[in-house]
């Protein structure tokens, strides 16, 4: 009996076999992207789909549309008309603003985490942990609220704690907002407070990279702490200060919501106003986004002018220097 | 002697000098707090201030954003959906292109991996514009999707997930390939796991970029039911507004979900941090 019952078995399960040839096109599909030809564009595609839609589209619909008038329904191209009114105040203006804030943001954000990160990272100091955390703390949260906390501690009224400052110093009390030089410093002291603990652990990462027989040659040699710093960290650290100074420039001319958390639809004379927020004034509140994307062109084409220029002079094009 | 005693002078200036620095910046931030206390009637009239009446302090602002601020909890919920979908979507999409950049060898790999880099240098208003247009062009304007689209594949996090990657240990693909696993099994069972401190380090990288974005939800969210914490929180910034309750212990409430993620993967973080930096 039982050898019947397995040759039964048997017969089944290649009839089973036989119902599954059917099949075989899937599987050659399951075989087409499963072979390591296919696979890799597969895993990719989500990239190159997103780049196609996302970035390429939208840059050269960028550039054609700061040639264009476009208004809802008509869309017309008018030449070089969007760049020829970009020469206004305004726009000068605004770019001014935006010069002085990478100005002051690149020395800040750099020369103070630098000094900061040097320290952090000495045998000198006690209780690293709790500063990196606190210096880091303020990174969290958004410039909006950074910047409501820094709007009220800037407050125009003599209450206000920085104005309680300075009249403990015998000085006047300033009206932050409506003040030019204020308007700028108070956008550089938001950015500087949100960035600096960013800014350190990029140099801490650094620093931990120097090698130590640097410092005990040097101390072979009776450098003082001074002429180490000077002769050893500095050189050592140069390929990231250019990092971090090189992305704060580019992210200072990006600035926006630095200047919209303090004052929203505009600032008094255009005190406060940005090249980003400019771009957002005319193309999305008057709704001239051909104007707006000249302006967005231009400040591409000085972003990397700017880039190039500061790489090419810190030397970091030429070969084999800072690696 | 007075080399150990000029040294431990050194220590101490050191460390007050730090100390100081480190209370500087996060004195801002307590303030805050205290301030969530205040009466916002006193905000308004004084601002921060060192001259703080404590025997007014209350949980009123608190009490107050939790029983009558509905539309701040609305935002709260956008904010938390958000920046969910963005952490899902874009470790999902970036690690898959991260690792296949860094695991396989085909045509065009130079290629894709040089346009990443080119993408991390395009500024984000350029495209801005354009990319507004399109989201009315398709109707996405006011939507979650719409907020999310253009951040679902982060050329940092990409290539983030390609240096990580580079140092998978590639003998186990082929140990799997005999084993009959798919080039799919591989990654989601074997490789992706592996992966797991990049993912939680640009979980928070992207989480934390996603709850603190600005400019983008700005453009494409409009009614106020939609809008993000940021952005409702601005809109309560008027000159003519009375808000500082909401305002004030919103704030406070707003950081409570970073500093979690924060405390719980720290570790990620920094390293995340300090790695993707300075080899970019």
């Amino acid at each position: 009996m039982e050898p019947l019952t397995n040759s039964s078995q048997i017969t089944e399960e290649r009839s089973i076999v036989k119902k599954i040839e059917p099949r075989k096109n899937p599987n050659k599909f399951f075989k087409f992207i499963n072979s390591k030809k296919v696979v890799p564009y597969l895993f990719v595609a989500p990239f190159i789909i997103s780049f196609l839609v996302l970035t390429l589209y939208p840059m050269i619909q960028g550039i054609i549309m700061s040639f264009q008038s476009v208004l809802p329904g008509q869309v017309q191209f008018i030449g070089l008309s969007n760049y020829e009114r970009i020469f206004n105040p305004t726009f000068f203006e605004a770019l001014t603003n935006t010069i002085w804030y990478v100005a002051f943001t690149v020395l800040i954000l750099t020369i103070i985490p630098m000094l900061l990160a040097i320290f952090l990272n000495s045998k000198l100091v006690k209780w690293k942990t709790l500063f990196r955390a606190s210096f880091f703390l303020p990174a969290l949260t958004s410039t909006i609220v950074g910047g409501m906390i820094f709007r009220l501690m800037f407050g125009e009224q003599n209450t206000a704690l920085a104005n309680q400052i300075i009249s403990f110093f015998g000085l006047d009390p300033v009206n932050w907002r409506f003040t030019p030089w204020a308007a700028i410093f108070l956008m550089v002291i938001l950015a500087s407070w949100r960035w600096i603990g960013v800014n350190i652990l990029y140099f801490l990462a650094a620093l931990q990279n120097v090698p130590e027989e640097l410092y005990e040659a040097g101390d072979i040699d009776g450098a003082s702490a001074w002429q180490k710093l000077r002769y050893i960290t500095i050189p050592q650290l140069k390929p990231i200060i250019i990092f971090v100074s090189t992305i704060t420039i580019i992210n200072g001319f990006r600035m926006f919501e630095e200047s919209f958390v303090f004052w929203e639809a505009g600032s008094p004379g255009n005190i406060g106003l940005s090249v980003v927020g400019y771009i957002y004034q005319e193309g999305i509140r008057q709704n001239d986004i051909g104007f707006g994307s000249a302006i967005g062109v231009v400040l591409m084409l000085i972003i990397f002018l700017v880039s190039i220029i500061y790489l090419i002079a810190t030397g970091t094009f030429k070969r084999g220097e800072n690696q | 002697m007075t080399i150990s005693k000029k040294k431990r002078l050194y220590t101490w200036l050191a460390t007050i000098g730090v100390g100081i620095a480190a209370f500087i910046t996060v004195f801002p931030l307590l303030s805050l707090v205290v301030s969530s206390f205040r009466p916002s009637s006193d905000l308004m009239r004084d601002g921060i201030s060192l001259s703080i009446d404590f025997s007014k302090m209350s949980l009123d602002n608190y009490t107050y954003i939790f029983t009558q601020a509905a539309d701040y909890w609305s935002w709260y919920g956008n904010s938390l959906i958000i920046s969910v979908i963005t952490i899902v979507l874009s470790l999902f999409f970036s690690s898959m292109v991260g690792y296949a950049l860094a695991v396989y060898d085909f045509k065009g790999r130079n290629f894709f991996f040089l346009l990443v880099l080119l993408i991390m240098m395009v500024p984000f208003e350029i495209l801005m514009l354009p990319l507004y247009q399109l989201m009315i062009d398709l109707q996405l304007i006011d939507s979650y999707f719409g907020a999310v689209l253009p951040m679902v594949v982060a050329p940092v996090a990409v290539f983030f997930f390609r240096q990580f990657a580079m140092g998978l240990p590639l003998q186990l693909m082929d140990a799997a390939r005999i084993d009959g696993s798919s080039e799919y099994g591989i990654f989601f069972r074997i490789m992706l796991p592996l992966m797991a401190p990049s993912l939680a380090a640009m979980a928070i990288l992207q989480g934390l970029g996603s709850w603190n974005n600005f400019l983008w939800p700005l453009l494409v969210l409009r009614s106020n039911d939609m809008l993000t914490l940021p952005i409702g929180l601005a809109t309560l910034l008027t000159p003519y507004g009375n808000n500082y309750d909401v305002l004030i212990a919103g704030s406070v409430l707003t950081i409570v979900p970073i500093i979690i993620l924060f405390i719980f993967f720290q570790k990620f973080f920094i390293a995340g941090l300090t790695t993707g930096g300075v080899k970019g």
